[in-house]
């Protein structure tokens, strides 16, 4: 039993200067990150390769991490963008017929600094009440120059976030039968919502953040999907422009997540950013048109404000039936709509996945004329 | 929209008397969809047969019927209360079959009465087999191999071409009875045959075996606006084989990546889509280890004992949600209780694990067997809550009262390595006990993985167990190892014991507690349920800190699992206790780890604490809530065991004093008792040894009873006739661990009488007096209870009530007290004094109207009985009589003896309630499932001693035109005694014997005493068993059988006697 050995000590310093004392796991060293939470119970190999996480450091509330181990089929990137992760426990014996390591191997290939053995709701309670905040995982003594640290960490910013996540060259990815040529805007999108795609007969290509109206026009896509991805969605004003110009193209777009954002900044609609944000796999979701409530899968710090959504722009068609914030859009007289949340799933529930079958059912009716 | 409006009044159908496979669970889901419906203003009739229930309390309907589940009553029930609407789903398997044929018959639709809950389209889909796989396969969910078969022959010829081993489900049994796996031909015909007869539509499914597979469920809700969520997914530690009642199973699944995970939830999902079913719903899959291929095992389209966990682990009261959505509301307009904040359309999220403990009955029943597969024998379980597998597994071993602190079991590690290897192959109660020993040997986790299919993550935990315990065992103890040790559960003695080292003050460490919220902190809640564990934050000391109420506080301990002898009545008591400790300005924290009950309902106290009840488990909640007092008195033994440690520790104990407690229970104390009042009891001596067993018996004279101390529900208990029986005994409780001295008396075979009563030190009420149909030697707990006493004289009457106030009085008894009493010779003899609650309890209070326990618990505050408005002495007796009958779990225990004897063996109880005794015992022999049927055959063998007493029995059969068969010996002084009589061979003789005649169908009754039983291979046992698989009643005391005689006799049938409405008598 691992934790029985000469484990290496590790401290998490929180902004406020809170310190937990755990042991350290994966990468050693020193990362700085904004420090959130996660309360899915499984799907942890997607949320250490979800680019949304880059720049924090993640929390998983569930406290047996690691319990399946890590595959090559899992990831939902090719690598792990966050800063930092924090868990209670990881499982040395991972048991599944698909598993090829252990978590611990696996953070410490993809240079993770994490720490484990730490009180990880007492760590959650105070984000939730004190709302997301810096913090440092490192495996120095943190008590000697703590004032120091405490600088650094409160100096630290999420910067330039789609781009560090994106692409930089188109990548097709080709199905078996292809109806739709799809291009998939790259802000840090999810493996699964490529696959969403594909074996719905559409032909994918990822193409750069900031890739043009223009440039879109050319390749004679048939539809727009919008990924999710990290950060402010207000920080980067060029891709907020340019895609106010690939809205004009009269293509039906899906978005999702931060793409969601995106569009609704690209519109005149506002974002803000929430006190903790909502990350896990059962944030229930009411349809308004059905009067249907969904349990989705989420992972996002920032909210499209419902109010700035004005009857001009389009109608908020989804809400979060715990704190009622927009979770989704119908934009006016255009083939748009976006999400807040995930129906690409992985992890979490699949239960919103038939929301890309209506993307296709769009991009079928322009296709032949309807 | 919310309540239907077209809903007024409603009926609900309880489950019944606690039976293998059926058990506290119905009360607790009853109980809450009571409060749901009673909170929409809506009037709730109530019918179960239960008595012990906390649903059958006048606080929980408007109309209460403790009347016998059959059609016909349930008809006459609606036909007085006209209804209109009837809820099937929360009683369990019995509600829902009654629902199911009151609806077919057409009786609900002429009655004008809706049906609730489910609907017998969704029923059909989900329970009977065939429409089952239909549905599965028009939804394209894969299901096992399988036909519905109507003969044996059907069934070996399908066998024949999937293969064997072969899986055996009858249709509509509860807890898979009559179920198992057939590994040959021979053993199918078997299985076969007995499951057709169990099945009440004569069908069973014969399905390919894929033992060995992940058994992974789902708990799910659905509403009528088709919002479907997950509440729960539960994984169980030993693969597909053994029913999910005999597995231990964790919350939630762990060895699942997300892809598995989403696949089977939304197989769940999708399942209970097409079954249209309204409400709670539990999907069981069989999960491939190698591969994503999985299978749909069964789905129960109602609350179940997975429900009640599933609302236990995480909080969500799957329950009274169902209630709600059973009258209209949708999941998004229910208010999640927990955090008050959120709605019931969310699926929640833990974060913890959660291990549940089956508690089986073999320490009770030595000679059953042991085996577990596809029929449940489990009659309790254990919940425990840890933040880690390790923490809850050793939660959950203490939790189950086997004596255990760790894995370790003793007998176990004296034996060789290739025994140990050995015994991972068979598949029994020990095994996660074997496991553990295999592990410590140095076994590998794919050498267990191939012989026991348990998944590598579940061994590699138990293995972290071993290395725990071996680094405890390593050099000296210190702060960090402590801090390790505590982390994973192991408890301070169990730390000393294992390192050999004093748990010094400055290391001594107690639990902090953490909040069961539904949502793993995402949202500040408010609901008043902790857990222990190691760690930084005390939620539960901010939660009192943050709650300051200024009250008094009152920890009341719970009863645990539910086993033999220690039943629900004691959850009963535990819940009175709380409800009368808030009416009186107090703060009620409750302490339990049983998942099943009312009394771990996160909103009957106002505290919950689920942890195990050992002592240093209570010490870590007495210092954070640091109680002005406790109760134990209502807990059972469980609590009743603390008493010692409370009292040492300085607690202010609540009511009766610890040292009463101990000279009720020490012999030598309480024979200086008796001396001093004055009253006799049976001769009897205190041994520790065979020899002076056999000393002390010889010097009293046979029979006499052995009986270890501090017991309940006469664990162990016997009657020795000689001294082989005597050294037979001493040789079992010896093998056990032995702490307490054997009890050893003079058997003395007369009127038993029992006494509850309520004394506040000096005064004493008796609400009742009972007496036993059958006499002492009988378990009182088996026994045939009546109330008030039929055949007592009035001299008897007052030196019973003399008695039970100068012992109550000499005891000093504040709060109940139970005193058990024989009369024999005209003479009335003490058997026993337990100063705490009882088990007759729940029915006396319900008959009489005398509320024992919130007369008891406000005593326990410092009331007078005087204040409390009900007199002294004996109660004035009501006008009716009630008959309590005990119900058994025979055909789910194989090889365990049917016999009555002093050990307890019954599992429930059902109560009859009447103008006179006829009736009222009519109705309850009808409860527990007599079908009173006045013509066939009967079978009478008994025992020498008995067969002149059974002469004039049996000519009360023979009037009524019953066939007699008998034994030789019995058939011949029968014979002798001018009562025709057919002479049949015992068994062990060539046939046709007894076996023969039982096949033939024409015994109706069987009649049987035997000098000797227990061992299974006795042909007496064996007779009763085949009775048993049979169906056949057997009657094991003349004494019942004269009373089943009499009612039989009667002119007047079920139908002839009035129902009565206990809240209005």
């Amino acid at each position: 039993m691992q934790i029985l050995e000469n484990s290496k000590k590790a401290y998490l310093l929180l902004a406020d200067g809170t310190v937990f004392e755990g042991l350290s796991v994966g990468a050693q060293g020193t990362t700085i990150g904004e420090v959130v939470f996660t309360t899915g119970m499984t799907g942890y190999q997607e949320t250490l390769t979800d680019p949304s996480y880059y720049g924090q450091i993640v929390t998983q509330t569930f406290p047996l991490i690691g319990n399946y181990g890590v595959n090559h089929f899992d990831g939902e990137s090719n690598k792990c963008y966050l800063k930092g992760y924090i868990i209670r426990e990881w499982c040395e014996v991972p048991s599944n017929f698909r598993m090829e390591g252990t978590i611990a191997e696996f953070l410490k290939e993809n240079n993770v600094i994490g720490i484990y053995d730490i009180d990880t709701r007492a760590l959650t309670r105070k984000i939730r009440e004190y709302g997301v905040m810096n913090g440092m995982i490192t495996d120095q003594d943190v008590y000697a120059n703590k004032q120091t640290l405490l600088q650094e960490i409160n100096a630290f910013e999420i910067k330039d976030a789609i781009r560090s996540v994106s692409i930089e060259q188109p990548v097709k990815y080709e199905c078996e039968h292809p109806e739709f040529e799809v291009a998939l805007l790259d802000y840090g999108y999810k493996r699964n919502i490529r696959r969403s795609l594909l074996m719905r007969n559409c032909n994918v290509t990822a193409v750069p953040c900031t890739t043009t109206a223009a440039q879109l026009k050319e390749m004679g896509v048939d539809g727009v999907m919008l990924s999710n991805g990290p950060g402010d969605p207000q920080e980067d004003k060029d891709i907020i422009n340019n895609l106010q110009e690939i809205l004009q193209m009269g293509l039906p777009v899906f978005g999702i997540c931060l793409g969601h954002q995106l569009t609704a900044l690209a519109s005149g609609g506002t974002t803000q950013k929430l006190k903790y944000g909502h990350r896990g796999a059962n944030q229930p979701v009411i349809d308004l048109e059905s009067g249907t409530t969904y349990v989705t899968s989420q992972n996002h710090g920032y909210e499209v404000v419902a109010a700035s959504i004005k009857p001009e722009i389009g109608t908020v068609s989804h809400i979060n039936a715990n704190d009622r914030s927009c979770e989704g859009v119908e934009y006016k007289n255009k083939n748009i709509f976006t999400v807040q949340f995930h129906p690409e799933a992985c992890g979490g529930p699949a239960d919103t996945g038939y929301l890309f079958d209506h993307f296709i059912t769009r991009m079928r009716c322009i296709k032949e004329g309807k | 929209m919310p309540l239907r409006e077209d809903i007024k009044k409603v009926l609900v159908i309880g489950s019944g008397p606690i039976v293998i496979g059926q058990a506290a669970e119905f009360d607790y889901a009853g109980t809450q969809a009571c409060r749901a419906l009673r909170e929409e203003g809506l009037e709730v009739v109530l019918i179960n047969s239960n008595p012990a229930t906390i649903m059958t309390d006048k606080a929980m309907a408007d109309k209460i019927y403790i009347e016998p589940l059959t059609l016909d009553v349930v008809k006459r029930v609606i036909e007085i209360e006209r209804p209109d609407s009837v809820l099937s789903t929360l009683g369990g398997q019995t509600g829902l079959t009654l629902s199911m044929q009151l609806a077919k018959e057409g009786f609900l639709e002429k009655m004008g009465v809706k049906l609730l809950g489910a609907n017998p389209e969704t029923i059909d889909k989900a329970e009977d087999r065939q429409i089952f796989k239909d549905t599965m396969e028009s939804i394209g969910q894969p299901c096992i191999p399988s036909k519905v078969v109507t003969t044996v022959e059907d069934a070996m010829s399908f066998a024949q071409e999937i293969g064997y081993p072969v899986i055996v489900r009858p249709a509509f049994t509860l807890g898979g009875s009559g179920g198992g796996i057939a590994q040959t031909p021979q053993e199918l015909h078997e299985i076969c045959e007995g499951g057709l007869r169990l099945s009440p539509i004569t069908q069973v499914l014969i399905e390919k075996c894929i033992s060995g597979w992940k058994e992974i469920e789902f708990e799910v809700i659905r509403d009528r606006k088709n919002n479907t969520i997950t509440v729960c997914s539960m994984e169980n530690v030993d693969p597909v084989g053994v029913h999910t009642g005999d597995s231990i199973v964790v919350a939630p699944a762990v060895t699942l990546a997300d892809k598995e995970y989403q696949m089977l939830r939304t197989a769940a999902i999708d399942i209970v889509k097409a079954l249209g079913v309204e409400g709670g719903c539990n999907c069981q899959f069989a999960l491939r280890p190698d591969s994503f291929e999985y299978a749909v095992i069964e789905v129960n389209p109602r609350v179940s004992r997975s429900s009640a966990l599933a609302s236990k682990a995480t909080g969500y009261p799957i329950a009274k949600v169902a209630a709600k959505i059973a009258i209209g509301y949708t999941l998004d307009e229910i208010v999640n209780a927990v955090t008050g904040k959120t709605y019931a359309c969310f699926e929640p999220t833990i974060d913890y694990i959660v291990v549940k403990f089956p508690k089986w009955p073999f320490d009770k029943f030595v000679y059953g067997k042991r085996t577990l597969g596809t029929q449940m024998k489990a009659t309790g379980e254990v919940m425990a809550i840890g933040t880690s597998f390790e923490q809850a597994m050793m939660k959950a071993v203490r939790s189950i009262e086997l004596g255990l602190d760790t894995l370790n079991v003793k007998k176990l590690e004296e034996k060789t390595d290739e025994q140990i290897v050995e015994m991972l192959y068979k598949c029994d109660d020990e095994r996660i006990f074997v496991v553990f020993e295999a592990l410590k040997r140095g076994v590998s986790l794919d050498t267990i993985f191939e012989i026991t299919k348990i998944d590598r993550w579940f061994t590699g935990k138990l293995k972290n167990l071993v290395d725990l315990q071996n680094y405890l065992q390593e050099g000296n103890l210190d702060s960090h190892k402590y801090n390790i040790a505590k982390k994973y559960g192991f408890l301070d003695k169990t730390i000393q014991r294992l390192s050999g080292c004093e748990v010094t003050q400055e290391m001594k460490r107690y639990a902090s507690f953490k909040m069961v919220d539904t949502c793993a902190a995402e949202f500040s809640a408010e609901t008043p349920y902790f857990y222990s564990t190691f760690d930084q934050e005390n939620e539960a000391a901010q939660f009192i800190q943050h709650h300051n109420s200024g009250k008094k506080k009152v920890l009341v301990i719970g009863s645990g699992p539910i086993r033999i002898g220690q039943g629900i009545e004691f959850d009963y008591c535990s819940v009175h206790c709380v409800w009368a400790l808030k009416e009186e300005g107090y703060e009620a924290i409750i302490a339990n780890n049983n998942p099943e009950t009312v009394s771990t309902d996160f909103d009957t106290s106002d505290r919950l604490y689920f942890d195990p009840l050992t002592p240093e488990d209570v010490d870590s909640i007495l210092e954070t809530e640091k109680p002005w007092g406790v109760v134990v008195q209502f807990g059972g033994q469980t609590a009743i065991k603390l008493t010692k440690h409370l009292m040492e520790k300085g607690v202010n104990i609540l009511g009766t004093s610890a040292d009463s407690i101990d000279a009720a229970e020490d012999r030598e104390r309480f024979d200086q008792l008796l001396e001093k009042c004055n009253i006799p009891r049976p001769a009897g001596h205190t041994v520790f040894t065979s020899d002076e067993a056999l000393k002390a018996a010889n010097d009293l004279g046979y029979p006499v009873l052995l009986r270890p101390s501090y017991v309940l529900g006469g664990q162990n208990m016997i009657i020795a006739y000689n001294d082989a029986d005597v050294v037979e005994y001493m040789n079992i409780i010896t093998s056990h661990m032995i702490e307490n001295p054997v009890l050893i008396d003079k058997y003395m075979m007369g009127k038993e009488i029992e006494v509850d009563a309520i004394c506040d030190g000096y005064d004493y009420l008796i609400p009742g007096i009972m007496e036993h149909i059958e006499r002492a030697g009988v378990h009182s707990g088996d026994s045939i209870s009546v109330y008030p006493a039929q055949t007592l004289s009035q001299k008897m009457k007052a030196a019973l009530i003399d008695y039970t106030g100068r012992l109550a009085r000499e005891l000093k008894v504040v709060g109940l007290v139970n005193i058990q009493y024989v009369i024999y010779n005209d003479q009335v003899y003490v058997i026993e004094v337990n100063p705490r609650s009882s088990r007759t309890v729940p029915y006396i209070s319900k008959v009489t109207g005398v509320p024992m326990v919130d007369i008891a618990t406000k005593i326990m505050l410092g009331y007078k009985l005087a204040d409390m408005g009900y007199g002294s002495g004996l109660y004035p007796e009501g006008d009716y009589v009630a008959v309590k009958v005990p119900v058994f779990s025979f055909e789910k225990l194989h090889d365990v003896d049917t016999a009555l004897g002093p050990e307890m063996k019954s599992t429930g109880e059902v109560l009859g309630i009447a103008k006179t005794f006829e009736d009222a015992l009519l109705k309850g022999l009808v409860s527990a499932g007599y079908k009173m049927k006045k013509d066939g055959g009967v079978l009478i063998t008994v025992k020498n001693s008995d067969q002149i007493e059974a002469i004039p029995l049996a000519e009360k059969f023979e009037k009524m035109g019953f066939t007699l068969y008998a034994t030789p010996g019995t058939a011949l002084v029968l014979n002798q005694h001018m009562i025709a009589t057919n002479s049949v061979r015992k068994l062990g003789f060539p046939p046709p014997n007894i076996y023969d005649l039982f096949e033939s169908g024409k015994v109706d009754y069987v009649i049987s005493t035997s000098a000797k039983g227990r061992m299974p291979a006795r042909h007496s046992v064996q007779m009763r068993r085949k009775a048993v698989e049979l169906a056949i009643p057997t009657l094991t005391s003349l004494d019942t059988a004269n009373a089943l005689a009499n009612c039989l006799m009667m002119e007047r049938t079920i139908d002839d006697v009035e129902l009565v409405d206990i809240v209005h008598i």
